[in-house]
This record gives C-alpha cells, sequence and structure tokens, in this order.
C-alpha cells in the first residue's frame, strides 16, 4: 500500500503518480491524506487500483475513471466521477452538483444526499444515492440506471432518453417527458442487484420507475409552440 | 467565476481572532478570483452618536492628515482618521449627510465605500493575498466578516468595481454569479432617484435590495421580490449589524458550503476555503439549498 499527503504533494503530482508510476508496480491501495477540499483528485485513472481518499475532495474526484475503485471518506464538491468509464466510485458522506455527469460506465455510489443535476446526461453510468438528489437531476440522461433511496427535487427526468430512474421516496415533481412506469420483474432484479452493489438492504419493492415517456423523440409540428 | 467568504463567529474569545482564521478562506478562493479582492468586517460599534466612514484613494500619495485637518477647521468638529495604505476610516459624529456632501466639495476625487456603526470595507485591485497584506486582513478584529475574491466577467476590473458593494449603513453584499438584467434594475432605481457609482450587475442587486428594505420589506421580503426581479445566477452573502444571510438563485448555479460549528459560522464557495478552520471535522457541513434564505445571527 502506497500513503501519500496532499499538504506535502500537489494535485499534479498526485495525479502523475498514479497515472505513470503506478500502472504496472504491484501496488492494489493507495491511500490520500488531507485532500482539504482539492480539485481533480484521482482523475483520468487508467489502471484497476483501490485508492482510499481520507477526507472530503474538491471538483472533479475520480473524474474520467476507467478501471479503479475509488471511496472518499468525505464529502465531495461538484462533478464527481463525471464521465467516468468503468470502476467505481464511492462517497460516504455527500456530493455535490452534477454527480456522475456523462458518465459512461462504472458505479458511482453517494452514501448521503446528492446536490442538483445528478446524473446529468449519463451515458451508462450507474448511480446509487442513499439519500435524496437535488433538482433537474437525470437531465437528458441517455443510458444507464439511477437508484434513489430517497427523495427526488424538481424536473426529475427532464427529456430522458433510454436511461432508467428508481426512486423510493417522493418525487417532487417530473420533468417534461419523464413519467411513472409500472415496475417490471426485470426492474425488481436491477434495483435489487444496484442496491446490492452499494451495500444498501431497501426492499426493491419500495421503489417507482421514472422513464421516458418518448413524446419528444420526434419532432411534432402541431405541438403549437407547446414545448 | 468568484469566491465568497463569510464568517461569524459565535464564541466572543475567538472574536481577536477574526482576521487570522478568515484569512486562509480569502486565500483559498484565489483560483475563483484572483484580479481583485474585498471584504467587510464588523467590529466593536463606535458611540451611538458616531459613525465610521470607509474612504478609498488610487493616489499613493494622499495626505490623509491633511484631509483630518481641512474636515476640523471646515466643519469645526473633532474627527479621527485611521490610515491603511490607500485606505482610511473616518470617525466623526457629524450626520453622514453633512460629511457626504463635504466630502464630495472638498475631497471629489475619493471614494466612499461605506458609512456605519460597526462595518469597514476593504477593497481593491490584486490577488487576495496582495490585497490582505496591502490592509493587514490578519489583524482584523470583530464579530463576522464578509469576503470576496472577483474574476471579472461583466465590468471592468477596478476597486470600486470590486465586491462588497453597500448601500445603507451597516449593509453589504457579495456576489458570485451574473446578472442577466442589471441595466433595467437600474433603470427602475435611476427613476426612484437612487444614484449609481459603477456599471457593475452587482451594484444593482445590491441597490434593489436596500431599496426594497428602505420601502419597508424585511430581508425575506425583499429576497423574495428580488427572486422575481433578479434574472440571472447568484450566490449572495449579504451582512448587517448583527447577521450573515445567504441565498442561492433558484437553479443553484453557483455553488455554496456552509460550516456550523459551536465556535463559529463558516460560509464559502468551495469545502477548500474551510478545510483548514479549526475543529471542522466537527462542524456540520451542508450544501445551502436553491431559493431559500439562511440566516445566522450574532
Amino acid at each position: 500500500m502506497e500513503s501519500l499527503d496532499l499538504r506535502t504533494i500537489s494535485v499534479r503530482e498526485l495525479n502523475q503518480y498514479l497515472h505513470k508510476e503506478l500502472p504496472g508496480k504491484d501496488i492494489g491501495k493507495v491511500e490520500i491524506f488531507n485532500p482539504d477540499g482539492a480539485h481533480n483528485i484521482a482523475a483520468g485513472m487508467d489502471c484497476p487500483v483501490e485508492i482510499s481518499i481520507q477526507g472530503h475532495g474538491g471538483y472533479y474526484v475520480g473524474g474520467m475513471n476507467k478501471h479503479a475503485d475509488i471511496t472518499v471518506h468525505g464529502n465531495v464538491g461538484w462533478g464527481v466521477a463525471e464521465n467516468m468509464m468503468s470502476g467505481s466510485v464511492r462517497v460516504k458522506g455527500f456530493a455535490s452538483e452534477s454527480a456522475g455527469a456523462s458518465g459512461h460506465g462504472g458505479t458511482l455510489i453517494i452514501e448521503g444526499d446528492a446536490s442538483l443535476r445528478c446524473g446529468i446526461s449519463m451515458k451508462g453510468i450507474d448511480i446509487v444515492v442513499g439519500g435524496n438528489i437535488g433538482n433537474f437531476s437525470g437531465f437528458m440522461a441517455q443510458a444507464g440506471r439511477m437508484v434513489v433511496c430517497g427523495d427526488a427535487g424538481d424536473g426529475l427526468g427532464d427529456s430522458l432518453y433510454e436511461a432508467v430512474i428508481y426512486v423510493r421516496g417522493k418525487v417532487k415533481s417530473l420533468g417534461a417527458d419523464a413519467r411513472e412506469e409500472p415496475m417490471t420483474e426485470a426492474d425488481y432484479v436491477a434495483v435489487k442487484e444496484l442496491l446490492g452493489r452499494a451495500g444498501f438492504s431497501h426492499d426493491p419493492k419500495e421503489f417507482k420507475r421514472i422513464a421516458s415517456a418518448k413524446t419528444l423523440y420526434n419532432w411534432n409540428a402541431d405541438a403549437d409552440q407547446e414545448y | 467565476m468568484c469566491g465568497i467568504v463569510g464568517l461569524l463567529i459565535k464564541n466572543p474569545k475567538l472574536r481577536p481572532q477574526l482576521g487570522q482564521l478568515m484569512l486562509p478562506m480569502l486565500i483559498g478562493m484565489t483560483e475563483r478570483g484572483p484580479d481583485s479582492a474585498g471584504l467587510a468586517v464588523y467590529t466593536a460599534p463606535v458611540a451611538a452618536n458616531e459613525r465610521k466612514f470607509s474612504l478609498f484613494t488610487i493616489e499613493e500619495d494622499f495626505n490623509w492628515q491633511k484631509l483630518g485637518h481641512d474636515f476640523q477647521a471646515h466643519l469645526g468638529s473633532a474627527v479621527t482618521v485611521l490610515q491603511q495604505a490607500n485606505h482610511a476610516i473616518l470617525t466623526t459624529h457629524l450626520e453622514p449627510a453633512t460629511v457626504k456632501v463635504w466630502l464630495k466639495e472638498h475631497y471629489p476625487r475619493l471614494h466612499l465605500l461605506s458609512v456605519g456603526q460597526l462595518m469597514d470595507i476593504y477593497k481593491d485591485t490584486g490577488t487576495p493575498a496582495q490585497v490582505a497584506a496591502r490592509y493587514g486582513f490578519a489583524g482584523l478584529q470583530g464579530s463576522h466578516v464578509v469576503g470576496h475574491t472577483r474574476m471579472a466577467t461583466e465590468s471592468a476590473v477596478t476597486p470600486a468595481h470590486a465586491h462588497p458593494f453597500t448601500a445603507g449603513e451597516d449593509w453589504c453584499l457579495v456576489h458570485n454569479g451574473s446578472l442577466s438584467n442589471p441595466n433595467s434594475i437600474r433603470r427602475m432605481l435611476q427613476h426612484q432617484g437612487i444614484a449609481f457609482e459603477t456599471d457593475n450587475d452587482t451594484e444593482a442587486a445590491c441597490r434593489f435590495l436596500e431599496w426594497r428594505m428602505r420601502e419597508g420589506d424585511d430581508l425575506h421580503t425583499a429576497l423574495q421580490r428580488g427572486f422575481e426581479e433578479l434574472d440571472g445566477f447568484f450566490t449572495l452573502l449579504m451582512g448587517t449589524k448583527d447577521q450573515l444571510a445567504l441565498v442561492r438563485d433558484p437553479f443553484a448555479c453557483k455553488p455554496a458550503i456552509v460550516a456550523e460549528h459551536d465556535d463559529y459560522v463558516a460560509i464559502a464557495s468551495e469545502f477548500r476555503s474551510l478545510a483548514h478552520l479549526p475543529d471542522v471535522k466537527n462542524a456540520r457541513l451542508f450544501e445551502p439549498m436553491p431559493e431559500e434564505l439562511y440566516i445566522w445571527k450574532v
């Protein structure tokens, strides 16, 4: 195991080590101390390794992650795991805005709340949130699944494509073209598997399914400017 | 982009350290605002019949002593002038209206930053560290402080365009974001006889809220009207003689995080400005919700 302290090295030095020196070495785990809200910690990972961040991260923690399993023992700022490709990011505290934005793959787990625009434009990532999510979450989400164990704010799933959102609590309001649909057996299986991955023990039967009504897929010239 | 910081000391024993505690917060926001910095500090009040005037000049060799002498000679009233670099605090028991007229007549190039009984305002161009060193921010004492680091996006980089902005006594505002309708708000207020000092969008918001409160709205009602009238992005942090108040626009386009501790309440755009506060590990950290008013009392 390797220990690195962001009070003695810069984020740039940390990330250069993680990108250039770490791959190929037989190091299974890297611990990062004193993150103190710095941006871009462990962004751009491209090798399988366990990374443990001891404290609160800033913006873009684990952004563009590929292969690595990153755990933040604290909160994170905007854009955690944005554009993640594979691997996982787990936040033990809360996540600020745009968590998992544009994520293509992998699993993002937020044990606390996620703020506004969680999963915006997600493209295949799986997101599991233990608490609530803020307004405008899942905006233009294209693929992947988001499981919310708490409540969702205003405008959930506005302009959804093929991504599916499962919510256990209340939805304050749905966005344009988002609708509640009946849960199928496949949905229960999916929610159970995702909750298991996150380590949450809720009953999948408590969740509802939000998906696209697909009325915005094609331009409707007769809509009288209703959009 | 800009950075905002606020610190309210709950434990009176820490008030002499206000500047020391706040300084790393302000410098922590350098990347968000490297071109100007400023703050409003709330100190112990002057005597009930006195007012403090925060003054700024761009002239490096301005003769503040002469201003004090002229003031006494012309107005026949005692005055203290406490200089710090390009800035001075003038304390007098004369009416603010009298002082303002006198300043305008005799020292038209001086910039009057604020009037009040507790609040001093310092603001200038430069990095937060440079501005802090110039005006001795580390030594500031008091109950609460509202700070700002600026990255200008909509108007010029000058000391007058730096934040905080103020209107009315002991009231100030800093802003992270940008308004899209400051000119129509400015025109509307100018019709009410309200004068502007800059073309800065934040000044429009500041004078709008001050106008509403002067018309009888409390802060809550004034901000509700602000949500109706102000179009754009904003996290606003306001200071009054005994409060800090925070709001974010309905879309929460600009960040904010709060640390509530037994000894203090600290507010910043990002956690990296809170990371070095004493015992912050045991503070309650949370992100303020959009369109909600948060108020902390001294």
